[in-house]
């Protein structure tokens, strides 16, 4: 296998059963991603997008088939070994940022660092230094509940890259966000990906967002249609 | 490990975001306050009958009762078996010659200040050397009774429970007349729940003749008690039975101990209604954390994280709950004076009592609760999917 590879899909099939009925998202989908791409993934409504990113994730796993990280699987790791795993190698940003209400920006984006050995010393610079990174250094005390979507979602980002993840995993990133504030963050996403290298995912319903992204995957009824770009 | 820093981290989380179930969480503390003020309500009432019962006995006075007569109302001792037991082994002296004491016990009617209803009051008769043999007896208001007169003095507990025993008062029991002449306290044990009379006057006002009904006397030491039960075995004209004063005293403080049961059985019942309010609070608390769960499990935050804030936050609140439900009973109870039937029909003057081993019965309620409310929606958070992260938004 590649060295350039970072995620490998093979003959994934995903299944849920609603009831006595059974419903196939995935059969056979084969799919690779490489190592500091970009990739947005679009699709109509139900097509399985949520589902795709939450088995790369390691928060779902497939009904069958393997799912390799870094030529190592994940599909058939035990929930706490999953946890550790996410916490070492992914970001995730989601399209309601996900925010802890009761903890202020600093307090937020330290989160990730709590599962580190790391001195409170190391995690306060840390911390700085990826609030800095999304221009909201002057907001380390500020709650959720003071701040605009944009700058929530920007501290969310913040949190997603304070460990240094090699992937981001993005849900509807922009989806709660007007145009002007959307572009912000895609430019940030942008430049995490061809400054620091991270390998994104994102998944979005706007083709505007999509263009920020090197590649684009349209996912419909469980295939890869088109390979744009 | 970083599952401490983990855990603290969650276990602060939960306790910032309980303002948003305030009123759930509030309820279940509440509860668990009531169940803990109650149980304690009841071991303090059993203690302090307990206590008022036992200080009262002493293991160095021997204490003489007919042949099976359980207590002092129905025994008898004729005059010429206490000038035999003045002769027993190892009753110690003082300058008035032995220290043995034969008293009478009859019962007076009174009326408790707090319910108004009627009830039996003991009244002892006793001579000198019976004063002398109650070592914390302390006269504190008026004076003694004159001998061969119609005076009496009353405990402090009787003072304090019931109507018209106030210094100068006429007491009327069938044809006799009494009055109050003195007012005295034996370091709050049961004889405080007594009037006191000269042994004399009462023999002849309740035609006793010269006999009496029980006898005490003082031993030289606590284990002199073998060999006056020797003697007394030994002499076909006593039949009697000795024991301490103290085993007497700690036999008739069962009394109350049924109390102590009645209210763990109370507390535990309450404690189950406490219990189903406090599942629905905790299971509530984790579904409106659910969206927070999911995303620090998202985040690498271990199950185990997520287990121990949730069943944390259950002892938080069931403890603080333990905690204000003694400061109410502490409040309410501690000190409380009261009245009730002690051992032989008549009534007992005792408070109620909290000590730290009481408390810790109540802590130990307050974390039964806890645990058990906290166990099982502390295991729902810790199986909640990760995936319901990025269904909706808060
Ligand atoms: N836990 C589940 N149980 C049953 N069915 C599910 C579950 N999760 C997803 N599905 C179904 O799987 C299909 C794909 O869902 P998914 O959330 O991946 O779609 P999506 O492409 O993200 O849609 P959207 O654009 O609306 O977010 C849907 O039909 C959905 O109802
Ligand atoms: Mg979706």
């Amino acid at each position: 296998m590649s060295e350039d590879v970072l995620f490998d899909l093979v003959n994934v099939s995903k299944k849920f059963v609603k009831g006595k009925e059974q419903i196939s998202i995935f059969d056979g989908l084969n799919m690779q991603i490489n190592k500091g791409d970009f990739v947005a993934i679009m699709g109509p409504s139900g097509s399985g997008k949520t589902t795709l990113l939450n088995m790369l994730g390691g928060v779902d796993q497939p009904s069958s088939g393997e799912v390799s990280f870094d030529n190592q699987r994940i599909d058939n790791l035990s929930e706490g070994k999953l946890a550790k795993w996410r916490a070492n190698n992914i970001g995730f940003i989601f399209q309601f940022y996900n925010l802890m209400p009761m903890l202020n920006a600093f307090r937020n984006v330290e989160l990730p660092l709590l599962l580190t050995n790391m001195s409170s010393k190391e995690r306060a610079q840390r911390v700085q230094n990826a609030l800095k990174l999304v221009g909201l250094d002057d907001r380390a005390k500020h709650m959720p509940s003071e701040m605009s979507g944009g700058q929530q979602q920007r501290v969310a980002i913040a949190r997603a890259v304070v460990s240094d993840p090699k992937l981001l995993l993005c849900d509807e990133p922009t989806g709660d966000l007007d145009r002007k504030t959307a572009d912000e963050i895609l430019e940030t996403l942008q430049l995490l990906n061809k400054e620091f290298g991270k390998t994104i995912v994102m998944v979005t319903h706007d083709p505007s967002a999509a263009k920020y992204a090197k590649h684009t995957l349209h996912l419909d009824k469980g295939e890869f249609v088109l390979e744009a770009k | 490990m970083s599952l401490v820093s983990q855990s603290s981290a969650v276990i602060m989380m939960n306790v910032r975001s309980l303002p948003r179930r305030f009123w759930m969480s509030a309820a279940m503390v509440f509860a668990s306050a009531v169940v803990v003020a109650i149980l304690l309500a009841f071991l303090a009432m059993a203690k302090g009958f307990e206590t008022t019962m036992q200080s009262a006995g002493s293991d160095d006075v021997a204490f003489f009762l007919r042949v099976s007569s359980a207590a002092e109302l129905n025994s008898t001792v004729s005059n010429e078996q206490v000038n035999i037991l003045t002769n027993a082994p190892g009753i110690a002296s003082n300058e008035n010659g032995p220290i043995i004491s034969p008293e009478l016990y009859v019962i007076v009617d009174g009326v408790k200040k707090s319910s108004q209803t009627k009830a039996n009051i003991p009244l002892r008769g006793i001579n000198q050397q019976g004063i002398a043999l109650r070592e914390n007896f302390k006269l504190t208001q008026g004076r003694m009774y004159s001998t061969g007169t119609n005076e009496l003095i009353v405990g402090q507990g009787i003072l304090d429970e019931f109507a018209g025993f106030e210094l100068g008062d006429e007491i009327r029991s069938g044809k006799n007349v009494w009055t109050v002449v003195g007012v005295f306290t034996t370091g709050g044990n049961v004889f405080e729940s007594e009037l006191w009379a000269d042994a004399k006057v009462i023999q002849s006002l309740y035609n006793r003749g010269s006999s009496y009904q029980s006898v005490r006397a003082k031993l030289t030491s606590p284990d002199q008690i073998e060999p006056i039960k020797a003697f007394v075995e030994n002499d076909p004209r006593l039949n009697q039975d000795v024991q301490s004063e103290k085993s007497y005293f700690s036999e008739q403080s069962k009394g109350l101990s049924y109390m102590a049961l009645f209210g763990r059985v109370i507390s535990t019942i309450m404690a189950l209604g406490a219990l189903a309010g406090a599942l629905n609070t905790m299971y509530t608390s984790v579904s409106d954390r659910a969206g927070e769960i999911a995303t620090l499990r998202a985040i690498g935050f271990s199950h185990i994280s997520a287990f121990i804030g949730t069943l944390t936050e259950a002892l938080v609140l069931s403890v603080i709950g333990g905690i204000l439900g003694s400061i109410a009973a502490f409040i309410f109870f501690d000190g409380l004076s009261a009245a009730t039937l002690g051992g032989s029909f008549t009534q007992v003057v005792f408070q109620f009592q909290l000590t730290s081993d009481l408390f810790l019965q109540g802590a130990t309620m307050a974390l039964v609760i806890g645990f058990i409310s906290g166990l099982f929606p502390a295991w729902r958070a810790a199986r909640l999917p990760v995936v319901i992260a990025f269904q909706n938004g808060r």
